[in-house]
């Protein structure tokens, strides 16, 4: 039912663990299934250099937040704002239809870490 | 690459005496057994032995046993047959929140009729409390059903007792037994119960097939209209080899019964306790004491189902879960649910079900690979960060 590609990523995923001086943190669970995502971004001059993950999920949770670590590392914060749910699929070669949510997971997670980005960076500008 | 099927509450092998008997009545003996000549009286034969064989084994009469499509249909049988036969008497049914969807979605079907459902709560080693049963009996109450053994947690419920309080106040009982043939001695005299639904293929027999037991003078009707078959209570050309062999896999499994609880209980018996040893923060579900021999559903904190299973699949070992990842719906497992299990604990149940062909290097292998597993995952796991 998972690609190679998924299975892949679920077995060997990259970049897990959490940056203790992150920029950006996204967390972000889904209340029907349970899944639990934590993502940690670290930027410089407008690109994220670093992205680590942790993930309470299924084998297409845990790959989706594998694939988003990889997708934005040396992206600009504009680009890296463009990944949604099916750049994920797409990259992991599909997702079953029920499996949607998850990655939908991933790149929410991802998008709420920009955001905790720009929200610390604001609250630092004014001060 | 090693193969280890530990899934046996999910589906078994036929065994290859139960094939073996079923064989000549796909071709040799493909008699319809509703023909009158020489091939239809053949299997006309073999269907009465196997229900005669089925009858007896359950204590019954060979005219209180019919077979069916397997044990969902047995289930659908018993809810709907005798709730609509009935509707004159009553309109109100009594199950509990932990039953198969065969029986819970035919009890929301029965809702959408216009009948009342009430559903009885477990407690947290997934007991239904006989208490329970008689709060919720009303005077127009037409039917209990209450599962024997629960296919996600393996519990035993206290079915003599539940059946009495029922059968005294003259209210039909139902039993899905499909998890249970074979696993402990089912007596339909013992428990007094009026219907009781069984499955082939959880007893190292086909697929497709299964049988219900309805006590001689129960009201009910029929789901499937077209013919005579089985007493005009499920029409349909009988899948004579399928009941030949499931007959024959209940003969079996029954006659090992003892020898393989034994067996079973053993192997189940130490992969807990090596799991124990081995792997800290573990869960189990349901009562240690009043489950069947080969089943243990276990959660690992911190750690969701599906990873694990997908975990095991790729080292040859197949196990199933209660994840809302694996069941399709998205909700985690209703029956941990009722159980009062934590959704994030729920979400990581792993069930592991032991069959007659399992062996203690089995036992040894998976007990082997899983702490690692479970410690990988556990890394990934937001769940499970400073527990270490």
């Amino acid at each position: 039912m998972y690609s190679a590609k998924v299975m892949e990523h679920f077995q060997n995923p990259r970049n897990v663990g959490e940056i203790e001086d992150a920029d950006g943190v996204g967390e972000i669970g889904n209340p029907v299934c349970g899944d639990i995502m934590k993502l940690y971004i670290k930027v410089k001059d407008g690109r994220i250099i670093e992205a680590k993950f942790k993930t309470f999920g299924c084998g297409a949770a845990i790959a989706t937040s594998s694939m988003v670590t990889e997708l934005v590392k040396g992206k600009t914060l504009e680009e890296a704002k463009k990944i949604s749910r099916n750049t994920v699929a797409e990259a992991l070669d599909g997702l079953p239809p029920i499996k949607m949510h998850c990655s939908n997971l991933a790149a929410d997670a991802l998008q709420k870490a920009i955001e905790d980005y720009k929200n610390k960076r604001n609250a630092k500008d004014q001060k | 690459m090693r193969k280890i099927y530990l899934d046996h509450a999910a589906t078994t092998p036929v065994r290859s005496e139960v094939l073996e008997t079923m064989l000549p009545y796909f071709n040799e003996k493909f008699g319809n057994a509703s023909s009158i000549h020489g091939f239809g009286r053949d299997a006309k034969v073999a269907l009465e032995e196997a229900r005669e064989k089925v009858a007896k084994i359950l204590d019954a009469s060979s005219s209180e046993i019919f077979f069916t499509g397997g044990g969902t249909e047995s289930d659908n049988l018993a809810i709907k047959g005798t709730a609509l036969a009935n509707r004159k008497k009553g309109k109100h049914v009594i199950t509990s929140k932990i039953e198969h969807h065969a029986i819970l979605e035919s009890c929301k079907f029965l809702e959408k009729e216009g009948l009342e459902v009430s559903y009885l709560p477990v407690d947290s080693k997934g007991l239904v409390d006989p208490e329970d049963l008689k709060k919720a009996i009303r005077g127009d109450t037409i039917l209990v059903s209450i599962m024997y053994v629960n296919n996600e947690v393996g519990i035993i419920q206290p079915i003599e007792e539940l059946c009495k309080i029922a059968k005294d106040r003259g209210i039909y009982f139902h039993t899905d037994a499909v998890q249970a043939m074979g696993k402990i001695a089912v007596d339909v005299q013992k428990l007094n119960v009026d219907m009781l639904a069984m499955s082939g293929h959880k007893i190292y027999g086909p697929k497709g097939v299964g049988a219900i037991y309805i006590r001689k003078g129960v009201r009910i009707i029929p789901l499937s209209h077209g013919g005579q078959h089985e007493r005009s209570r499920r029409a349909g050309t009988e899948n004579v080899p399928a009941i030949i062999g499931f007959a024959k896999a209940l003969e079996l499994v029954n006659k090992e019964l003892e020898s393989q609880n034994k067996h079973q209980k053993n192997l189940t018996k130490a992969f807990y306790k090596r799991l124990i040893e081995s792997i800290p923060h573990m869960i189990l579900h349901g009562d240690l004491n009043r489950r069947i021999p080969n089943t243990l559903n276990l959660s690992f904190k911190g750690v969701e189902g599906e990873s694990v299973i997908l975990s095991l699949d790729t080292k040859g070992v197949a196990v199933a879960s209660g994840s809302a990842c694996t069941s399709g719906t998205l909700e985690p497992s209703h029956v941990l649910s009722a159980m009062g299990i934590d959704p994030a604990i729920a979400q990581g149940a792993i069930r592991f079900s032991f069959g007659r062909d399992n062996t203690m290097q089995d036992v040894e292998y998976v007990a082997g690979i899983l702490p690692e597993i479970v410690q990988r995952l556990r890394s990934i796991s937001p769940l499970y960060a400073k527990k270490e």
